[in-house]
Parts: structure tokens; sequence; C-alpha cells
């Protein structure tokens, strides 16, 4: 990749972890760290330059989304976007927690947040997915209840790739009048994903994964849909979320909705679905026993992953770091708890296979020689700790 | 499960009350790492989810989860350091 000049021979493969901001949002973002133009609450006039530039970036984030701009809520990422749909809704003003549903193999910010409503005295219901990580829109169905506040479901899963079936989910939760959240982490940019088409009634963005500055994000929010606001202050993005804007990174979250949207406008998604089913169908041939986790139809463009039999990802990933190549299990959760994702558990995973979890992300600086490389390095290094990790047996007679 | 509570000496106490997965189960691992082996942790939860994650956990980790107690809102693990 060549983003900011790394070094060359280097392959970077973990754009859902991070991704590189790009050098054209960096450009535009400088001189609102340097002219004063900072304050879009402040009255003089570069208040009001800074005024215009965050509702222009609001304007270009609701394009990418596909709703209307006076719904996008500024936020400092998904997280903060997650957390304030599901407990802004269900907490909103004067009610008392009720009941929540998520898919189970949410994002931990939307799990947590579930969570932190349970102890508060809601109830939370998780839905179960099938084998590629998917929910099924009858569960969904049969979950709800009168007192349902919100349902959230994202887009895509980060760990697996797996795309659910939106327009399916959102015919339900319409339905039933009952909002539905959903992540956009991964999806938005990449496959397509109109809020307001959709049906869809909140929607997380995430200003790193669309390689936009990172601590900055968004929740769109559709009009009537009430919120209560879980940072209090001065009032700013329409009182749901108060603190003095961050504008340098706002406005390039902004230009980064632009580029990306373009960029889809452009074929980017066919050109990483390429490099994706490259990498993925070298290396279903070369290692013996590996398995594509989550969907292999309908799964997000970048995304490969796969459960390696006999291997631990953490010895794999460690040999792929010395020869140069940046990847990831899929879970930093689950690699500080050191108990298996659970998400792979939720597909039906055993934990031996959970362990040999690998997650490559592809992205706009990904090129061919790059998945070349992978195809050329990973296989001789997973033979060599299958062969170190072979069980002893007992000596047959 | 009752009794073991009165008839365990508990080594050292944490409080990861208010916090959330995956806090209780990091903050576990480095209380381990003072003890011993032999020697037996109690750590307080009201993450809804610790009950099971501490379980997988222990199971994984190869220590004792020698007691999950549950007063209200609140879980109340014993872990011996056997891992």
């Amino acid at each position: 990749m060549e983003a900011g000049g790394e070094s060359p021979g280097r392959v970077y493969f973990d754009y859902a972890g991070f991704a590189p901001v790009d050098p054209r949002v960096l450009a535009v973002m400088r001189p609102f760290f340097e002219a004063g133009i900072g304050n879009p609450s402040a009255r003089h006039s570069l208040g009001a330059e800074a005024r215009e530039s965050l509702e222009a970036a609001r304007i270009k984030v609701a394009r990418l989304i596909g709703g209307a701009p006076g719904g996008v809520i500024f936020t400092s990422g998904a997280t903060e976007a997650n957390n304030l749909a599901i407990k802004g809704v269900a907490l909103r003003t004067g009610e008392r927690p009720r009941h929540v549903i998520a898919a189970c193999v949410e994002h931990i910010s939307v799990l947590n947040a579930c969570r932190d409503l349970e102890k508060a005295g809601g109830a939370v219901t998780l839905l179960p997915v099938d084998g590629e990580g998917r929910v099924d829109p009858d569960v969904l169905h049969r979950a709800l209840r009168p007192e349902t506040a919100i349902v959230s479901i994202a887009a895509a899963n980060e760990e697996i790739g797996t795309l659910q079936s939106l327009a399916d989910l959102a015919r339900v939760t319409r339905a039933a009048r009952v909002p539905l959240h959903v992540d956009g982490v991964g999806a938005l940019g990449r496959a397509p994903l109109a809020a307001d088409a959709l049906g869809i009634d909140l929607l997380s963005v995430s200003g790193n994964d669309i390689y936009g500055p990172p601590g900055t994000g968004a929740l769109w929010v559709r009009k009537g849909v009430k919120l209560a606001p879980q940072i209090l202050g001065g009032g700013q993005e329409f009182g749901f979320r108060s603190g003095t804007e961050n504008l340098p990174g706002l406005v390039g979250l902004g230009v980064a909705a632009d580029l990306i949207r373009s960029e889809s406008a452009h074929g980017e998604s066919a050109r990483l679905a390429g490099l994706r089913d490259r990498l993925i169908q070298g290396l279903l041939e070369a290692i013996p026993d590996c398995r594509i986790t989550g969907s292999l139809a309908r799964r997000l463009p970048h995304h490969a992953s796969m459960v390696l039999r006999g291997v631990k990802a953490d010895s794999v990933l460690l040999d792929l770091d010395l020869q140069g190549i940046a990847a990831s299990s899929g879970s930093a959760c689950a690699a500080l708890t050191q108990t298996p994702s659970h998400v792979l558990r939720a597909i039906g995973c055993t934990p031996a296979e959970a362990d040999g979890s690998l997650c490559f992300t592809l992205g706009r600086w990904s090129t061919s020689t790059e998945v070349d490389l992978v195809l050329d390095r990973l296989p001789p290094i997973v033979a060599r700790l299958r062969a170190l990790s072979v069980p002893v047996t007992p000596a047959s007679h | 499960m009752a009794s073991v509570a009165k008839v365990v000496n508990v080594d050292k106490q944490i409080d990861c009350t208010a916090l959330f997965c995956p806090m209780p189960i990091v903050k576990t691992r480095e209380a381990l790492r003072d003890l011993a082996p032999g020697q037996v942790l109690e750590m307080l939860s009201d993450d809804p989810a610790s009950d099971a994650d501490m379980q997988s956990w222990a199971q994984r980790s190869r220590n004792e989860l020698i007691g999950v107690f549950r007063d209200g809102a609140v879980y109340r693990f014993l872990v011996r350091k056997t891992g």
C-alpha cells in the first residue's frame, strides 16, 4: 500500500482494524487546525465559516447514508453512535427502559449498551443467527413484543464479513412500527446501503472505516424518531450530542464520505471483491483444512475470514508480521479475554476452530501484488506451525 | 455452593461492578498474576454477561471457578489460581 509513504514490501490487510486516512482528506483538514476556523458556535465571522463547513460536512455524510441531512448527529465514532442509538431510544424522556432486540453477533458496543439497559431494569433479546451469521426475519418477527423499543442489527459483520438482508429485516420492523438501528461499519460505501429507502431508522457511521480521521463518526436518525441525549452540555448537534464539535475531524469525515461515494460509483467494490475472491480461492487451494467463515455469496467486498484447523491465530499472525504482512484474528475483544469470539461461537465454530481464526481486510491501496504475497507466504507458515504442533500419540503396537 | 463461601479463604478481592465485558475478565487475569497457585481471588461483577464469560474463561485458562454466588444484580466469583 502507498497511502502515506509506508515502507515498500509491507502488506497491510487490516483495514477493518484501522484504515489509513486518505491524504486528500488530510489536506482539507489541515487548515482547520491552524486558521482559527474552529468553533461553529462562535459569533464572529470565523465561527460563521466554521458553521458553514460543519453543515457542508453534514450534507456530504447524509448523501453517503441516503438520508436527510437534518438527521445527521456527529459523534466520536461508531461506538458512541451505537450507544446513542440504543440507549437514546430505549431511555427517551419519561420512559423506563423497556425491551431491546439485537443480533447475538453484534459489535461489543451494541451488546454492552444492551447489557447496560438490562442492568437498569430493561429486557434484552439476542437473536440467534444461521451458520453464515444471518438473522432470519421470521425469528426477528417472533421476538418483537408490544414494549420493544428498538431493534439493532448491523449491516455487515466485521468478523466474518456477512451482509444481512436489511430490506427483509426492515420490512418486519416497519410493519411493527419499531425503530430499526443499523450499525453501518464496513458496509457503508462498499455495499448498497441507502438508509431512507431501505426503511432504516437509525444508522451508525465510523469516520475511519471510510478512510476518514479516527475519532469521528455519526448517527443518522430518521425524522420523528425520539432520542434522549447521552452526553449533556451546551446543546451542540441539535442537543443530542453536546461538546464543541471536532470541526477538523468532521470536515475530514465529510470529504471521506464524498470520496468513498464517488469511488463506489466507479467500481471500487468490484475491484476489491475481485482481490478478495482471488485471496480466498488461493488460500482454499493451498491450505488443507481451511474453511471460510461467514457467507461466500453475500459478504463485504473487502473481507476474507477463515478458520484454520490445528494452528493458533496468534502464532500465524506473528509469523505473518515477521514477513511484513499485517492481518488480524477478527476480534480484539476475544484476544483480550482469551476466550473464543462470540461471533464465531454463534455460527457454530468449536473453540479449537475459533483459535485458528484469521481475518484479512483489504482497502483503497490494496493491490494484486499484495494478494500474491499473502498467497505465497501464508501456506508455508501454516504448514510449519502444524508440523510443530502435531499431538503426541502413544505408539501403536 | 453456599457452604463453599464459608470454608474458602479469599486471598484477594477485586470490584468490577459497573464494568462490562471484556474488563471483568481482563482485571481477573491481571489480579491472578499477583497470586500464587492455590490462592483464591474474589471478583464482583454486575455485567449480565459475566457469568457465562467467567465460566468459559475459567475453562479455557484452566483456572478453577470454585463458586458463583448472586446477590441481586451482583455476581460474586471465587477463582482458585491453578492455570
